[in-house]
């Protein structure tokens, strides 16, 4: 007969058994995915925001005309084919047959349309131009419809594939009519997978489930191209806010792939025998330096160019992603590094030993008199406070009077905006970082225009440099493309738009029973199988 | 009694509302702006002017106010910017790990640290005594996510008997719920509990000299009965007022707790609202948060008369 005490360490014993089992009971089988995004996927709109982690949980729910495939070219994705006229004023589309929502609708013309509609609403680049040279955009039958232009747009397929946000996914028209400033309430598409919005729990988890009526393309995927084979039934993704949880979570087989692992914990990764790391995005990030254009001292190119000739980018580098050289170069240039129209050409400033003196010089030939420049710093978020610390360190030694100020990014996002003088609330220089394949051309890229009053923040001004970018969006080739973007490297470079602070890159892991896992600005999921 | 529960109850409102009115001021004169966040790094200023717009941002404050006032009249606190889902869906999401998490940090808590104080009392001065205090002042010391971070590379990373995150719902199994709340538990109650068994130990040392514990024993009382009828029960209303005082804490520290264990609870959706500046969630959970202080508090009042009889309201 058993007594009180045996009972209860018997009770004891088994408890700790049973606490202390293997993790098979709560480890997911091979049919689901756990993934750590780069952040928390708070909402769900694609056009309502330009998150890059929205941008990523769309592409699984919706689909999209083009897709660019590992080389940046638009490859036919929920097209079938296309017809441009030879002045490139007329683009007409015919839609894949069998596309359908995961309502069971089919996927009309007439969604393209109000879907487009609502994208050129927000895309202040592509989808902005083409909406001032836009005469009627029209659905011409259920599959087929077709843009008529007032100029030519020989971009088009880039600009309906482009992978930068905002993207153009295709909606249903009744979603599609939402407000472009105001967020949908469903989340119906026609992607691979359909999302669970009964088990989302925003900042927690979000969980797509793969759509059976989705036929995918007959080619192999290659980034956004291709077809989109869905190998797992779920695909959870897990918000984990800190670092060190997320790296344990995965070393210990909680979760099976982190998009962003922390530079500082990519050794302890490494040494753990079931995870494997490497590079997430071949396209990288570019560092920015930007400056505000309207107020002295950086009114005067001559105060521009002397922070421009002082910068390091070597110092912004290290501050950056820490003594890792594999994951950073310098740039001596705006554009993406191992792209087609990458330059230095005109890049000298950024090149060789920094002249503290030239800089100081020029600062005082500026007509600058020790007044404050007010730095906005956000501190919470690891690459703009790098940057930031550095920069305050810079213009301490080529003797600016600096005020540092530091704020969340939520505050920075608000600051930035102001037009007021610096001393009223205004700013002199902020940081930020542009995605590498935001960079690879002017279209994308907001933070090269140069039209003033409109510009991005900062809000430079260049006839040239307008000029400069115009002539890229008029070139008929390659070969004309890469001049027109030489030149406006030199162009930019000279007026000092912003001050590139290096090109860098992030890592991913995974475990390794994941495989199929590519290098690309997006976390692909076609593909990825789990042993 | 009940005319005094129901009177406290009632003062709680007003308080809530002042705590909203004042974190509604607050939040309006903080800088930040959640448009410009929702617009991201690449959008034009007329796009950040256009989403404030639509948010209603652009309002003047006592409009937004009485708005907002409203709404909560109404019992509706909302609906969050940037999920837009309804604020009081999203706190019903999350209120069960917090619950959860800060229900078995007091069980823990409790359990361990009134026994600690009380034998360290008992043992003053000795090698007891001293480990009891050294472990409190260890407690008290290191910081939340450091005992969060330490327990987890030992009992899950080294030891493979825990997991490292998440939160599994009580619905699914006893078991698995404990695995997933015991490290969080533990890291959250170590401050909480060197608090109470210092508070514990010091009261018992004042209870344990005076007369009638003497007398006591010298009725031959036994030194279990002596220790845990007859003087704790004497100690326990400063026990209970801080016991109260530290659920304060306690809320604080369990916003890093669940960040350090990525637990989806109440204070994981704060810290995430407060820096997106989604200010319907921030209002609904501080309004939630400041309801239930006063309920604590009025639960340490009622617990006062349980403990002492003379004590009448």
């Amino acid at each position: 007969m058993i007594d009180r005490r045996g009972l209860l360490k018997t009770a004891a014993v088994a408890a700790t058994g049973a606490l202390a089992a293997p993790r098979l009971s709560l480890a997911a089988g091979s049919k689901t995915l756990r993934f750590i995004p780069q952040a928390n996927l708070a909402n769900l709109d694609p056009i309502w925001t330009t998150q890059y982690v929205v941008r990523n949980g769309s592409l699984l729910i919706w689909d999209m005309l083009y897709g660019v495939n590992e080389k940046l070219e638009p490859q036919p994705q929920m097209v079938e084919g296309h017809e441009a006229s030879g002045d490139f004023k007329t683009w007409t589309f015919r839609l894949r047959p069998g596309l359908k929502f995961h309502d069971g609708e089919p996927v009309l013309a007439r969604d393209a349309v109000a879907s487009i509609d609502r994208w050129m609403a927000r895309d202040a680049t592509m989808g902005g131009v083409i909406k001032k040279r836009l005469d009627a955009l029209e659905a011409v039958d259920d599959r087929t419809f077709r843009f008529r232009l007032s100029q030519p747009y020989p971009k088009m397929l880039f600009a309906l594939g482009k992978s930068s946000t905002p993207t153009l996914f295709i909606m249903p028209e009744r979603i599609a009519a939402t407000d472009p400033f105001k967020q949908i309430s469903e989340y119906v598409g026609s992607g691979p997978m359909r999302f669970k919005r009964d088990e989302w729990v925003p900042g927690a988890k979000a969980i797509f489930e793969r759509f059976d009526g989705y036929v995918p393309r007959g080619e192999k995927a290659d980034w956004l191209s291709g077809g989109k084979r869905i190998h797992f039934e779920r695909i959870e993704w897990q918000i984990v806010p800190d670092g060190a949880t997320a790296s344990a979570a995965l070393q210990n087989g909680e979760v099976d792939w982190w998009e962003t692992p922390l530079p500082d914990l990519v050794p302890l990764l490494r040494q753990s025998p079931n995870v494997a790391v490497d590079i997430s995005d071949p396209l990288g990030n570019i560092g920015s330096f930007r400056i505000n254009h309207l107020y002295p001292p950086f009114n005067d190119v001559r105060a521009r160019r002397a922070v421009q000739i002082a910068v390091s980018q070597e110092d912004y580098m290290g501050a950056v992603v820490g003594d890792d050289q594999s994951l950073w170069r310098t740039l001596p240039g705006f554009f993406t590094p191992d792209t087609p129209l990458y330059t230095e050409f005109g890049g000298e400033p950024l090149k060789g030993k920094r002249d503290y003196e030239l800089a100081k010089k020029l600062l005082a030939d500026s007509g600058y008199k020790n007044e404050p420049v007010v730095l906005l710093v956000a501190t919470d978020v690891a690459i703009t406070k790098a940057q930031g610390d550095v920069t305050a360190d810079l213009l301490k030694r080529i003797g600016v009077n600096v005020q540092y100020q530091a704020l969340d990014w939520g505050t920075v996002g608000q600051r930035r905006a102001k037009k007021d003088p610096p001393s009223e609330g205004g700013w002199n220089i902020f940081h930020t970082w542009h995605a590498g394949a935001d960079c690879v051309n002017p279209a994308p890229y907001i933070a090269l225009d140069c039209s003033g009053p409109t510009a991005w923040f900062g809000w430079p001004k260049s006839d040239l440099v307008q000029e400069k970018i115009a002539a890229w969006y008029d070139a008929p080739d390659l070969a004309a493309e890469k001049q027109a973007i030489k030149e406006l490297n030199k162009a930019a470079m000279d007026h000092v738009v912003y001050v590139p602070t290096g090109f860098f890159k992030g890592y991913q892991a995974w475990r390794k029973n994941i495989s199929g896992v590519v290098k690309a600005p997006f976390p692909v999921f076609w593909d990825v199988t789990k042993a | 009694m009940f005319a005094y529960i129901a009177r406290r109850i009632a003062s709680t409102i007003p308080v809530v509302l002042l705590v909203a009115l004042f974190v509604f001021s607050l939040l309006y004169i903080a800088p930040g702006d959640p448009a410009a966040i929702i617009a991201g790094d690449q959008a034009t200023p007329a796009d950040v002017d256009r989403i404030r717009a639509s948010l209603g941002l652009d309002r003047p404050f006592l409009v937004r106010f009485f708005d907002w006032f409203w709404h909560i009249l109404q019992g509706d606190l909302g609906t969050s910017i940037f999920t837009n889902l309804p604020v009081t869906h999203m706190i019903a999401q999350r209120i069960e790990p917090t619950v959860s998490l800060m229900t078995l940090t007091l069980i823990l808590s409790l359990t361990l640290a009134i026994p600690m104080g009380v034998i360290a009392a008992w043992k003053h001065g000795t090698w007891i005594d001293r480990a009891v205090m050294m472990v409190a002042v260890l407690g008290f010391s290191t910081p939340v996510f450091v005992i969060g971070y330490v327990l987890a590379y030992v009992f899950a990373l080294r030891l493979d008997w825990l997991p490292v995150q998440g939160f599994t719902s009580i619905s699914e199994g006893l078991i698995p719920f404990l695995r997933n709340l015991i490290l969080p538990s533990v890291a959250l109650g170590l401050v909480y509990m060197a608090l109470i068994a210092r508070i514990t130990r010091a009261t018992m040392l004042d209870v344990l000299s005076q007369d009638y514990i003497r007398t006591a024993k010298a009725k031959g009382v036994g030194q279990r009965g002596m220790l845990f009828v007859h003087a704790l029960k004497n100690a326990a209303v400063p026990i209970v007022t801080i016991v109260g005082i530290g659920f304060a804490a306690l809320i604080g520290g369990a916003v890093v707790t669940e960040s350090v264990f990525a637990i989806p609870g109440l204070g994981r959706l704060t810290v995430d609202a407060i820096l997106r500046r989604d200010y319907p969630v921030i209002q609904g959970v501080v309004l939630l948060f400041s309801f239930v202080y006063v309920l604590v508090n009025l639960g340490v009042d009622l617990l006062y008369t349980l403990f002492d009889p003379r004590i009448r309201y």
